[in-house]
């Protein structure tokens, strides 16, 4: 289980404090798919990161399996079974597909069938990819794809995914979502995915708008869609305004 | 007499575990401590009064290797070799060289040679040179390899060029002369640390028409060291030649890469791209999300960077 007890993260900007994170609190029972969703700029992948350590909050406390980890470092984190999937993975000169997911692994002699069925659950396969370096001649979205089959070849108990449909195309979408719903489906691991898709969002457990901050609401798909849908029709106020006028 | 320590740097740098099959010279200390011809591969020493061996290759070899390392053993020892290859027409055949000095003394060691090879018509050869330096005395351990090759009609040399630690100074020089057809590939792989200065020229004269020259360079500097590149390709036909040099700098060290194209045809197709910078923060906080520390990161990022 995952706990965050009034976790604060705030920046100085030209002086003045910009608080990013104001006073989270919230509970991730274990097995459970979450999404966080919610409007560009509003403390998802920042929250994500502080699970993860790769953000220290300037406030609260995180528990992972009743544990206090907000003062461990990232790779304690992981080996307690944290794993964080980047929005923008890094790219590698020198290290194949396979190195990596050896890495991720933990496995020196990870064998290429297992290899093959990680990149098969996100729509590569090994043949063309496993020899090839994770650097500039692999496409946004392939690099992506294997961000998220590091993810599943580390086998995590905490996943979290920041935007994994991010520069995927429409048939690599469809096969992840599957993926995500046979992890879901096994109970043995807890995700937590940030997240503007419909689809991945009807997937999940529950929602978790994320916004100025704070987390605004929390309910089930058919609870919170209806309300992202109310907000995102809002026109702006200043044309709003500026017609009235006429 | 080849010790056990002797064996380990044989190990090292040509990969060697007890005796090859092949064509084979051990020079050590400046003597000859095994040599090997084999039907189609001779290996002879030099009748112009220059240390060194001539290695003659007949039309037609092919699937063979010849191993000529060097060994130092010594301190206070400096040795200058000419080493020239003669390799026929036709020939497919590996060559593996490489240097390795062990020095527990307080005075220099220090290893020059000059490799020139002349490549026969439609030959390849893939040529592998290995420098390495340890022991635990205080006096320095230098390399100051030349290679020099000539590429007939249609033939192709890959060149692998690497120096992992061990060497306080080395200045190389690379020359290869492409014919009409004829391929050059030289990969470089470079580390220095503490206060080691390494220098490298090369280059690439591609002469003949469809002449193809590629240069690979990755290194790596920590602490203080020094690192200067100067890799050129010159396109005097219809040719195409690349140069690529990519440098990681740590702690205070210093790089300098000139990479340099000079078309003398129309038809020349030349490229250089050269970037130097330190190990990027993201690579090391994805490699520790996936339950490495952060010297295990740095050492699999410069692992794979100089593999």
């Amino acid at each position: 289980m995952l706990e965050l007890k009034h976790i604060s993260y705030s920046v100085s900007e030209a002086g003045a404090e910009q608080a990013i994170l104001k006073d989270v609190s919230v509970t991730i029972p274990d097995g459970k798919l979450i999404v966080f969703t919610g409007p560009n700029g509003g403390g998802k992948t920042t929250l994500a990161k502080i699970i993860m350590g790769l953000v220290t909050p300037t406030g609260g406390q995180i528990l992972y399996n009743g544990q206090d980890v907000t003062g461990l470092s990232i790779t304690e984190r992981a080996r307690l079974g944290i794993s964080y999937g980047f929005q923008q993975p890094p790219r590698f000169k020198g290290i194949t597909v396979r190195d990596l997911l050896t890495i991720a692994s933990g496995d020196d002699k990870l064998t290429k069938d297992r290899c093959c069925r990680y990149l098969t659950q996100v729509g590569l396969c090994a043949n063309d990819y496993l020899d090839r370096e994770v650097d500039v001649s692999l496409s946004g979205g392939e690099v992506k794809r294997i961000e998220i089959a590091s993810l599943l070849a580390r086998g995590s108990e905490l996943m979290i995914f920041d935007e994994p449909e991010a520069g995927i195309d429409l048939w690599s979408f469809a096969r992840l979502t599957e993926t995500f719903e046979a992890i879901h489906r096994t109970h043995k691991a807890t995700m937590i995915i940030i997240s503007h898709q419909e689809r991945i969002i009807s997937l999940a457990d529950e929602i978790i708008v994320v916004g100025g901050g704070e987390l605004q609401y929390r309910g089930t798909a058919d609870e919170i869609l209806p309300k992202i849908m109310a907000d995102t029709t809002g026109s702006c106020p200043v044309m709003t305004r500026e017609e009235a006028a006429k | 007499m080849i010790t056990e320590v002797d064996q380990a740097l044989l190990e090292k740098i040509a990969d060697l575990v007890g005796k090859p099959v092949g064509a084979l010279n051990i020079r050590k200390d400046g003597g000859c401590e095994a040599r090997q011809s084999t039907e189609h591969i001779k290996i002879d020493p030099r009748t112009d009064g220059k240390e060194g061996i001539d290695i003659r290759i007949l039309d037609g070899t092919k699937g063979e290797k010849c191993y000529i390392p060097v060994v130092i053993s010594k301190s206070d020892y400096a040795e200058m070799v000419y080493n020239d290859f003669y390799v026929g027409e036709n020939c497919d055949v590996d060559i593996v060289a490489g240097c390795g000095i062990h020095n527990s003394g307080c005075d220099e060691a220090r290893h020059d040679g000059v490799h020139t090879f002349h490549i026969g018509k439609n030959s390849r050869v893939r040529y592998a040179e290995k420098h390495y330096g340890e022991g635990d005395g205080t006096g320095t351990n230098i390399m100051n390899p030349q290679t020099v090759v000539y590429l007939d009609e249609g033939a192709s040399i890959q060149m692998e060029t690497v120096q992992i630690r061990g060497i306080d100074s080395t200045k190389r020089v690379t020359k290869i002369v492409c014919g009409k057809g004829a391929e050059a590939l030289i990969t470089e792989r470079l580390l220095t640390h503490g206060k080691q200065l390494a220098e490298s020229d090369m280059e690439i004269v591609l002469d003949g028409e469809d002449a193809k020259g590629r240069v690979i360079s990755r290194s790596v500097a920590q602490d203080e060291s020094r690192q200067v590149f100067r890799p050129i390709v010159v396109g005097n036909d219809k040719c195409f030649g690349h140069v690529q040099c990519d440098s990681i700098i740590m702690g205070s060290a210093k790089i300098e890469s000139v990479p340099a194209i000079t078309a003398n045809s129309t038809e020349a197709q030349l490229i250089h791209e050269a970037a130097i910078g330190k190990i990027a923060g993201d690579q090391l906080l994805k490699l520790q999300t996936l339950g490495l520390t952060e010297e295990e990161a740095e050492d699999r990022i410069l692992k794979g960077f100089l593999a």
